[in-house]
């Protein structure tokens, strides 16, 4: 009812008496100049913001590249059957029994004649000092090529075995002459022989796909150790999130939001799904280790149990953004449903649920690269597992065999000594990132796509 | 609460439809019905007329239970649809829904194409055998909707994207393609211009030969114009309710000629 009485209003003072329009009033001038600081203020929050991602991403890139590429030297070696074989009959029981200690031998006499070949004079009386240019993983190299062709014995074959890693970092620049007056691993004068190899096109650098596909390795030989068997633990820890917090989490927010009653009950489910999302994650950690581990008694190590302790912590991420997205379609829909007479649930999964779907998406990957990026819960279940041989042989291939996972490998290898597996955690942040970007363009390819206007 | 139809009620309710009786509603502790009773006919437009806020829209959702929906809303007394009670604990309110259409105040298409908004309530009720039979439904329900000529080729084209009235006609002919007997509509008319508006009132004309129709409105011309008989409510009270052209010629209560003239509401 409009039949509101009319009181008259009393005069107030005209804000503008000066006259002119021309001319900015007192007032206008300092809402102006407000208005400006606030504007510069707003620049230079994101312009501070914009200069540090820049800082971090040149660091992380600077520091992490050169873990890409790695020293190689070329080697001819010639598989001595005498030493290898010594009955001559191409037994593998008995050419097994040759220890990679048995190879040095070999290693060493193949240098030898690389550096006669190429006209470099040795510096050291003994043969096996040269041996310190070359990666320790060499002569598992060559044994397993033997093993695997029994009948090459006796020939002469050219290996692209690694250089050791302070060879590989004084091909990047990271180890000097003056550092190595202290390191006892290599002399100076081994640089002057990897110079000469160079020239001479024995030694080579070039990019390393065991880096991205390979395991771990000690850590002695940084040379040698890749991010792959903890992708794949990653993989599979993923793989156990997505399953499970997927249905999980689309069926409670349905639940919370379109059917569950409104009361003091559900108020408090609905505070304490909040204040999950922001619970350390250390905290889940231990809470998996208590009960996955402990109780239920699932083995160490294993991707499921990450995986299950990584869906406690995404549920609260995924709940609360599909509930967001189910909310956010208008109750016209719902309305227009149950007004021909659909039920509660076909309107749900009618309608509301497909119109959510973008949303829905959209917070699950975005959960799933947060989980994907999480290393604290980890280290508390035992996702740090030492894998050093690679899928199909090493034992990384199950959800509930050992693993590591990416981020838990990239900490493990910043915990190292040598300087050489500091760079390959930056190398594995790069990788890290490399995959939450794309799960994070897949998420905005995703809204876009899916976006409905009604 | 009401036990079973009395002998009585099932004489008078030859012509009735619907019979409210001594209906309350209560948002929480606010008592937004108070004690309403009205009995509408059938084959016949019935306009709820007062001003904003007076529970005209929440007394039409009590006709079809829509305000089950709402956590803090609780109905007490008797609403008969041919001399059931739809609150009876019996009653399943999507089978109700089924016979009482409804047509809301915003246009309210699916996101998807023309045909399936129609073909949507057909296609949960089981309505239809084959997809002949279905485009059959559709059709008919396109028609009956006075929208068929506009949308006959381009039924695939998303519901969403045709203009406001277009809109409100495609929804008229969603809710009578599950062959509702009552059909509820609440405020069809106020998102559209006077001209879309014309073509919806004409439409309802026409839909009072199958079925009844309750038409909530905010336009006394409209309500004067399409319907039979007028309820005027007022803070919750249904004030009057009679023919449409008593109430606008020569209302009993002083409230409903003070609205009328425009000295309330």
């Amino acid at each position: 009812m409009t039949d509101a009485s009319i009181s008259g209003p009393a005069a107030k003072p005209r804000p503008n008496t000066s006259g002119s329009l021309l001319e900015l009033d007192k007032g206008t001038r300092r809402r102006n100049a407000a208005e400006k600081r606030f504007r510069a203020y707003g620049m230079a929050a994101v312009g501070i913001g914009l200069i540090f991602l820049l800082v971090l991403l040149f660091t992380i890139v600077r520091n992490g590249v050169p873990a890409f590429t790695q020293t190689f030297i070329e080697l001819p070696v010639t598989l001595s059957e005498a030493k290898l074989d010594k009955s001559g009959n191409r037994d593998i029981e008995e050419i097994k029994k040759v220890t990679t200690f048995g190879y040095g031998g070999l290693i060493n006499s193949a240098l030898e004649t690389t550096l006669s070949d190429a006209g470099i004079a040795s510096p050291f009386e003994k043969a096996s000092e040269l041996s310190k240019l070359i990666s320790s993983s060499a002569a598992a190299q060559i044994r397993d090529y033997v093993l695997t062709h029994p009948d090459d014995i006796g020939k002469t074959v050219t290996f692209e075995v690694l250089a050791s890693s302070r060879v590989d970092g004084y091909e990047k620049g990271r180890v000097t002459r003056v550092a190595l007056l202290n390191d006892k691993n290599l002399d100076a004068e081994h640089l002057d022989v990897a110079d000469q190899m160079k020239e001479a096109g024995v030694l080579k650098r070039r990019f390393n796909w065991d880096f991205i596909l390979g395991a771990d390795a000690s850590e002695s030989r940084p040379e040698q150790a890749g991010i792959g068997v903890s992708m794949l633990g990653s993989l599979f820890m993923m793989l156990v999130v997505l399953v499970l917090s997927l249905p999980i989490g689309v069926a409670a927010s349905v639940y919370l939001e379109e059917f569950a009653p409104k009361n003091w009950f559900t108020d408090i489910i609905e505070v304490n799904i909040s204040n999950l999302a922001a619970v350390p994650s250390i905290v889940f950690g231990i809470l998996g280790l208590a009960v996955f581990i402990q109780f239920i008694e699932l083995p160490q190590s294993a991707p499921l149990v990450g995986g299950l302790v990584l869906t406690l912590m995404t549920l609260p991420t995924i709940i609360i953004s599909t509930r967001a997205s189910l909310k956010a379609v208008p109750p016209s829909i719902r309305d227009a449903a149950l007004g021909v007479g659909a039920s509660k649930m076909q309107s749900v999964f009618h309608h509301v649920l497909p119109l959510a779907m973008p949303g829905i998406l959209t917070g699950t990957i975005l959960g799933l690269a947060q989980a994907l990026g999480e290393t604290a819960p980890l280290l508390l279940i035992g996702m740090v597992g030492y894998i050093a041989s690679n899928y199909p042989d090493g034992i990384a291939s199950g959800f509930l065999d050992p693993n590591s996972a990416m981020p838990a490998q990239i900490y493990e290898w910043a915990k190292r000594a040598d300087p050489a597996y500091y760079e390959r955690a930056w190398g594995g942040i790069i990788i890290l990132l490399v995959f939450l970007m794309t799960m994070n363009i897949i998420a905005i390819i995703l809204r876009r796509r899916f976006e409905r206007r009604w | 609460m009401y036990d079973s139809p009395t002998l009585e009620t099932k004489l008078n309710t030859k012509n009735i439809k619907i019979a409210a009786d001594n209906v309350q509603v209560y948002y929480g502790e606010t008592h937004a019905i108070k004690d309403v009773s009205v009995q509408i006919q059938d084959k016949t437009v019935t306009a709820f007329i007062g001003p904003s806020g007076c529970g005209k829209s929440t007394f039409l959702r009590t006709l079809n239970r829509m305000n089950d929906t709402i956590d803090i809303c609780r109905v007490q007394g008797n609403i008969l649809l041919d001399g059931e009670n739809i609150y009876d604990p019996r009653v399943d309110p999507v089978q109700l829904r089924a016979k009482v259409g409804m047509v809301f105040q915003k246009p309210n298409p699916f996101p998807k194409s023309i045909y399936d908004n129609v073909a949507y309530g057909p296609r949960i009720h089981g309505m239809s055998k084959s997809k002949a039979d279905l485009d059959q439904i559709v059709e008919t329900a396109l028609r009956r909707g006075a929208i068929w000529d506009e949308v006959k080729d381009r039924l695939h084209a998303p519901g969403t994207g045709l203009s406001g009235g277009q809109q409100q006609r495609l929804c008229i002919a969603r809710a009578v393609a599950t062959e509702p007997e009552v059909l509820l509509m609440d405020e069809p008319c106020s998102a559209l211009d006077p001209i879309a508006t014309g073509q919806v009132e004409e439409l309802i004309d026409e839909l009072r030969e199958d079925y009844s129709v309750v038409i909530v409105t905010h336009s006394m011309q409209q309500a004067a114009r399409v319907s039979q008989k007028t309820a005027f409510f007022h803070l919750g009270n249904l004030v009057e309710y009679g023919d449409t052209s008593q109430i606008f010629t020569n209302p009993v209560d002083p409230r409903t000629e003070s609205y009328i003239t425009g000295r309330i509401g």
